[in-house]
C-alpha cells in the first residue's frame, strides 16, 4: 500500500498537461554495454564476486554465523570454504555484537572483512560497532585507521516472516556519516557493487534482499570480468520500454521520473510498463547507493521530467524518499510541476498474516496510480476525499 | 596498496599503544608492591591484619591524594614492609602465592549431569529425587505426548503448505513439561521459541495453538507474528522474539520487579546453547548476580545451533560452568530425564525465591528435529547421531518405562491419548484453516497503545483505496 501521501495537489497547469502525450520515441543510446550474453542470478552473482576478491586479495576474509560449512543461510558463501580453508571463511557463535566487533579489529590491523549477518535485522545487536566504532574510527584517529569492513546480508521484507525480519535499514544506515551505503538490485549490481565495496576503504554496508537471490538478470561480459567494478555513489538510469531490452539502456526519459532501490526497482520497472502503454514515459533510476546518494543525476532526471515518485519499502518517516524529495525541493524546486509522491512502507511493524503484510509494502499498482496523479492523469485520492 | 599502508600505520599505532600501556603497567606494579608512604604503627604481628591495613591506607590514600594533589610523603619508603600472605580484596580475602601457575581453561573432569532414571526408566539408586503423585505424573506424559503429536501434526501440515513455517521441540519434551510442572502458574516465562510445551502445561489449547500458526482472526496474536512466536499474557507466558536471547535480559528485568514487590514467585527464562553466546546473555546473568533476583536462567543445550556444533559455539565445559564465573548457583541435568528436570527446577525456583538469588540450569540434551521447516539437518549432521537420540535417549519413552512400572499407565492409555489428541489436533487444524485472516485493522492497531491520527488517515485511506481499486487487491482482507 502507499504508506503515505501526504501532498495537497495544486491546480492543474495547464503547461503539463500535453506532457504525457508525447509518444515514446526510439531512444539513443548514450552508452553502448556489450550485449548480455549470459543469465545469473543475484546469488551467484554475490558468490562470484566474493570469490573473485579473495583470490585476489589474501587480506579478504568472510565472517558470519553459519557462512562456513553451512555456505551461509542464503548460499551465498557457496564453495568458499572449500577453495579458502577455515581462517578466511569464519563460522561464528551467535554474538553479532563480538563478530562485528572483531570484524573492525581485524580492519583497523589490515584485513579486508566481509561481515554477514543473516539478516540486516540482527545488525541491531551489532549497530555499536557499526556506527560507533567502524564509521567513525577513520575520523577519530585522524585518518591513521581506516576500517575496510564490508557489512553484507539481506535487508528489507522478506515473505512471511513477521515483524522482527522485516524491516529496510536503507534509511538508517543512510544517516550516518562514515558509512557508505549500497542497494543492488539486478546481478550486475551485486557484483559490480560487492567488488567495489570489498576494495573500498571505508566501511560499506551492503543491503541484499533476501526475494532477490534466486532471479536471474542477463549479465554482459564486461560485468562478467573479474576486474569489473562500479563506481560507489551513482545511480543508474534505466528507462522502460517493451521494445529495447529494458535495463541495459541509458535513455531519455520524458514524462516522470522514478526512484527506487533494491526490490522496489523491478517493481518501478514493471509499473513503467504499464505506465508506457497508457502513453506515459517513466524515467526509472536504480539509485545503486544510498550514501552517497546521486543527487546529480536525480535532479538531472527531475529537471527533464518534471515530476517524480521515489519508492521504498522502509517506513517513511525519515526514509529514502524524505532525503530525495528534500534534495529535489532544494536543487530543482521551480522544475516541478506536480508534487512529490513518495511511496513506502506502512508506518506500522510488519505484520505476519499474508494478507496484511502484503497491504503493508508497495506494490505495483500503488506506482501505477502515483505516477498517474502525478501526470494528472487520474483523480486524485485527496480530491476525492 | 591501500590494505598495507592500512597495515602500517595500525602496527605504528599498535606499537605506540603497547608503549603506554608498558608504562602504566609499571606504574601500578610500582604502587602496589611497595606504598610510596609511611604506614600507621602495627600493633598486631597477624600477617593479615597487616595487610588489611595496608589495603586501607592505600585506598585511603588514593583518595587523600586525588583530593588535594598533594602528598609531600610521597617520596619516602616504610621503615619496614609488612609480610603479607593475604590480600584483602573489598569483596573478600585474596591468598597470595608465589607460584606462576595459570588456571587451566578446562579440565578432564567435566561438571557431572544430575539424573535420577537410567535409560530403562528405573530409578537410580540413592537419588536425590522427589516424590511425585500419580496424578502429576501421567499428566505430564500426557502432555509431553500431547507435545509430540502436535509437532508432528504441525509440522506436516508446513509441508504440505498450509502455514508458512513451524519448529518442532522434539528432543526437548522433557524439558519443556518437567520444567513448566515444577512452577507456580504465577511465575513469569520468557521463552525463547522451543518451549511451547510450557504454555501447553498452562493451560493454551490446541486451537489456540493452532489459530496462531495459521495467523488468523482468532489468533491472539492477531496475526502479527510467525508461527510458533506465542505468547499468553493470561498464563504469564511473554511473547516469543526472533531475535535470540533478548528474552534473558527482559526476564532479569521482570525478576527485579517481582522482587520490588515483594512476590513469593519468580521468572524462569529458556534458551538455547546458541543464544548463550550473545551479548544479552552475558549481561543479563552478570546483572541477575549483582541485582539478587529470582530468575532461573534455564539453558537447553541441543547440541547444535542451526547448523552450528557446541564446539564452535564455546570452548567452555557447557554453560553450566559459567553460572560460576558470574556468581551464580548452578547445575547440569540429563535434559532428557523428566523426573531429574522436576526436581532440579522445584530445587532452584525454592532457592531462587527464598534465597532471591538467580541460579543456572544447564540440561544437557539433543535436538532431534530439524532446527526448523527452513532447514535440512542431515547436510550437517549423521542421521545415526539422531537415530541414537531418538532412540536410546528419548525422554518420553523413559518417563513412560518409568510410569508403566509404577503401574499407573497401560498400553490402552496411550493408544486411547494418542487417538485423541490426533483428531484434537486435525479438527484445531482444519477449523484454523477456515477462520478468516485478520481484519485491516489490525494492520494499524497496538502500534501505539492508542491509534494517533496518522494512522486512523491510513486506515481511512487504505480502506477506500481497496473500495475503489478492488481488482487490485486481494480478496481475504476483511475491511
Ligand atoms: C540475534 C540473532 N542472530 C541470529 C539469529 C538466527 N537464528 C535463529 S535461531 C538460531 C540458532 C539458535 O540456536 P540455540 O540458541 O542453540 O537454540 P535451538 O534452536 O538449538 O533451540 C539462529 C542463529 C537470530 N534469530 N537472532
Ligand atoms: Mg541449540
Amino acid at each position: 500500500m502507499r504508506g503515505i501521501i501526504s501532498q495537497k495537489l495544486g491546480g492543474l497547469s495547464s503547461q503539463v498537461v500535453g506532457n504525457y502525450m508525447l509518444r515514446l520515441r526510439p531512444a539513443a543510446s548514450a552508452r553502448h554495454y556489450s550485449s548480455a550474453t549470459k543469465e545469473m542470478t543475484v546469488r551467484d552473482a554475490l558468490n562470484s564476486a566474493l570469490d573473485e576478491e579473495m583470490a585476489a586479495d589474501p587480506n579478504v576474509f568472510v565472517m558470519g554465523e553459519e557462512v562456513g560449512e553451512y555456505q551461509g543461510a542464503y548460499k551465498i558463501t557457496k564453495g568458499l570454504l572449500d577453495k579458502y580453508g577455515p581462517e578466511r571463511v569464519v563460522d561464528t557463535p551467535i554474538t553479532e555484537a563480538g563478530f562485528a566487533g572483531i570484524g573492525v579489529g581485524s580492519a583497523y590491523h589490515g584485513l579486508r572483512p566481509v561481515i554477514e549477518f543473516m539478516t540486516f535485522n540482527f545488525s541491531m545487536q551489532a549497530i555499536d560497532h557499526i556506527i560507533n566504532s567502524a564509521a567513525k574510527s577513520n575520523y577519530m584517529s585522524a585518518g591513521q585507521i581506516n576500517v575496510p569492513i564490508v557489512f553484507r546480508g539481506p535487508n528489507g521484507p522478506a515473505a512471511g516472516v513477521g515483524a522482527q525480519h522485516s524491516q529496510c535499514y536503507g534509511a538508517w544506515y543512510g544517516s550516518v556519516p562514515g558509512l557508505k551505503v549500497l542497494v543492488p538490485y539486478s546481478s550486475e549490481d551485486a557484483r559490480g557493487l560487492l567488488k567495489a565495496a570489498i576494495r573500498d576503504p571505508d566501511p560499506v554496508v551492503f543491503l541484499e534482499n533476501e526475494l532477490l537471490y534466486g532471479e536471474s538478470f542477463p549479465v554482459s561480459a564486461e560485468a562478467l570480468d573479474s576486474s569489473f567494478c562500479l563506481p560507489i555513489g551513482k545511480a543508474k538510469f534505466s528507462q522502460c520500454s517493451s521494445s529495447v531490452d529494458r535495463s541495459q539502456i541509458e535513455r531519455e526519459g520524458k514524462d516522470i521520473t522514478i526512484t527506487a532501490f533494491s526490490k522496489m526497482v523491478g517493481y518501478a520497472l514493471k509499473a513503467a510498463e504499464i505506465l508506457e502503454k497508457e502513453g506515459i514515459n517513466a524515467e526509472v533510476i536504480n539509485l545503486r547507493s544510498i550514501r552517497p546518494l546521486d543527487r546529480a543525476t536525480i535532479n538531472a532526471s527531475v529537471r527533464k521530467t518534471n515530476r517524480l515518485v521515489t519508492v521504498e519499502e522502509g517506513f517513511p518517516q525519515h526514509g529514502v524518499g524524505a532525503e530525495i524529495c528534500a534534495s529535489v525541493v532544494e536543487d530543482s524546486f521551480g522544475y516541478l510541476d506536480a508534487p512529490v509522491e513518495r511511496i513506502a512502507g506502512a508506518d506500522v511493524p510488519t505484520p505476519y498474516a499474508a494478507n496484511l503484510e502484503r497491504m503493508a509494502f508497495p506494490q505495483i499498482e500503488d506506482i501505477v496510480r502515483a505516477a498517474k496523479r502525478a501526470c494528472y492523469r487520474s483523480v486524485p485520492m485527496a480530491a476525492t476525499a | 596498496m591501500a590494505s598495507s599502508s592500512c597495515l602500517t600505520k595500525s602496527k605504528t599505532s599498535i606499537i605506540h599503544h603497547l608503549k603506554s600501556i608498558k608504562l602504566n603497567s609499571h606504574n601500578l606494579l610500582h604502587t602496589i608492591s611497595s606504598p610510596p608512604f609511611p604506614l600507621p604503627k602495627q600493633t598486631t604481628t597477624s600477617p593479615i591484619d597487616s595487610a588489611i591495613v595496608c589495603f586501607q591506607s592505600l585506598y585511603f590514600r588514593r583518595q587523600l591524594h586525588s583530593a588535594t594533589s598533594v602528598n609531600n610523603e610521597v617520596h619516602q619508603l616504610p621503615a619496614e614492609a609488612p609480610l603479607q600472605q593475604v590480600l584483602n580484596y573489598p569483596v573478600g580475602k585474596v591468598k597470595f602465592t608465589p607460584k606462576l601457575a595459570f588456571t587451566a581453561g578446562s579440565t578432564e573432569e567435566r561438571v557431572p549431569c544430575y539424573r535420577v532414571l537410567n535409560e530403562n526408566g528405573q530409578p537410580i539408586t540413592d537419588s536425590d529425587s522427589l516424590e511425585i503423585s500419580k496424578e502429576l505424573a501421567v499428566k505430564m506424559y500426557t502432555d509431553m505426548v500431547t507435545l509430540e503429536v502436535m509437532d508432528t501434526i504441525f509440522y506436516e501440515a508446513q509441508r504440505q503448505g498450509r502455514i508458512s513455517f513451524y519448529a518442532t521441540t522434539t528432543g526437548e519434551e522433557a524439558i519443556n513439561i518437567a520444567s513448566a510442572a515444577a512452577l507456580n502458574n504465577q511465575d513469569f516465562v520468557f521463552p525463547q521459541y522451543r518451549e511451547p510445551g510450557v504454555l501447553l502445561w498452562r493451560g493454551f489449547t490446541l486451537q489456540e495453538f493452532a489459530h496462531q500458526c495459521f495467523g488468523n482472526k482468532y489468533d491472539n496474536g492477531k496475526g502479527r507474528q510467525m508461527p510458533i512466536h506465542y505468547g499468553s499474557r493470561k498464563h504469564n507466558y511473554f511473547t516469543v522474539a526472533s531475535t535470540v536471547a533478548t528474552q534473558i535480559p527482559h526476564a532479569v528485568g521482570a525478576a527485579y520487579s517481582l522482587k520490588m514487590e515483594k512476590q513469593d514467585s519468580c521468572v524462569i527464562t529458556y534458551f538455547g546453547d546458541g543464544g548463550s553466546s550473545t551479548a544479552d546473555f552475558h549481561a543479563a546473568i552478570n546483572f541477575a548476580a549483582v541485582l539478587e533476583v529470582p530468575v532461573i536462567f534455564f539453558c537447553r543445550n541441543n547440541g547444535w545451533a542451526i547448523s552450528t556444533p557446541t564446539n564452535e559455539q564455546f570452548r567452555s565445559d557447557g554453560v553450566v560452568v559459567r553460572g560460576k564465573a558470574y556468581g551464580v548457583p548452578s547445575i547440569r541435568v540429563d535434559g532428557n530425564d523428566a523426573l531429574a528436570i522436576y526436581t532440579a527446577v522445584s530445587g532452584a525456583r525454592k532457592m531462587a525465591i527464598e534465597e532471591q538469588t538467580p541460579v543456572l540450569i544447564e540440561a544437557l540434551t539433543y535436538r532431534t528435529g530439524h532446527h526448523s521447516t527452513s532447514d535440512d539437518s542431515t547436510k550437517y549432521r549423521s542421521i545415526d547421531e539422531i537415530e541414537q537420540w531418538r532412540g536410546d535417549q528419548n525422554p518420553v519413552k523413559r518417563f513412560r518405562k518409568w510410569i508403566e512400572s509404577k503401574g499407573w499407565w497401560s498400553h490402552e492409555a496411550e493408544s486411547e491419548h494418542h487417538i485423541n489428541i490426533r483428531k484434537q489436533l486435525s479438527q484445531a487444524i482444519q477449523a484454523a484453516e477456515r477462520v478468516e485472516k485478520p481484519r485491516i485493522a489490525d494492520m494499524f492497531n497496538d502500534v501505539y497503545d492508542v491509534l494517533p491520527k496518522n494512522l486512523m488517515e491510513q486506515e481511512a485511506f487504505i480502506r477506500k483505496t481497496i473500495k475503489k481499486h478492488t481488482q487490485d487487491y486481494p480478496s481475504d482482507v476483511p475491511l
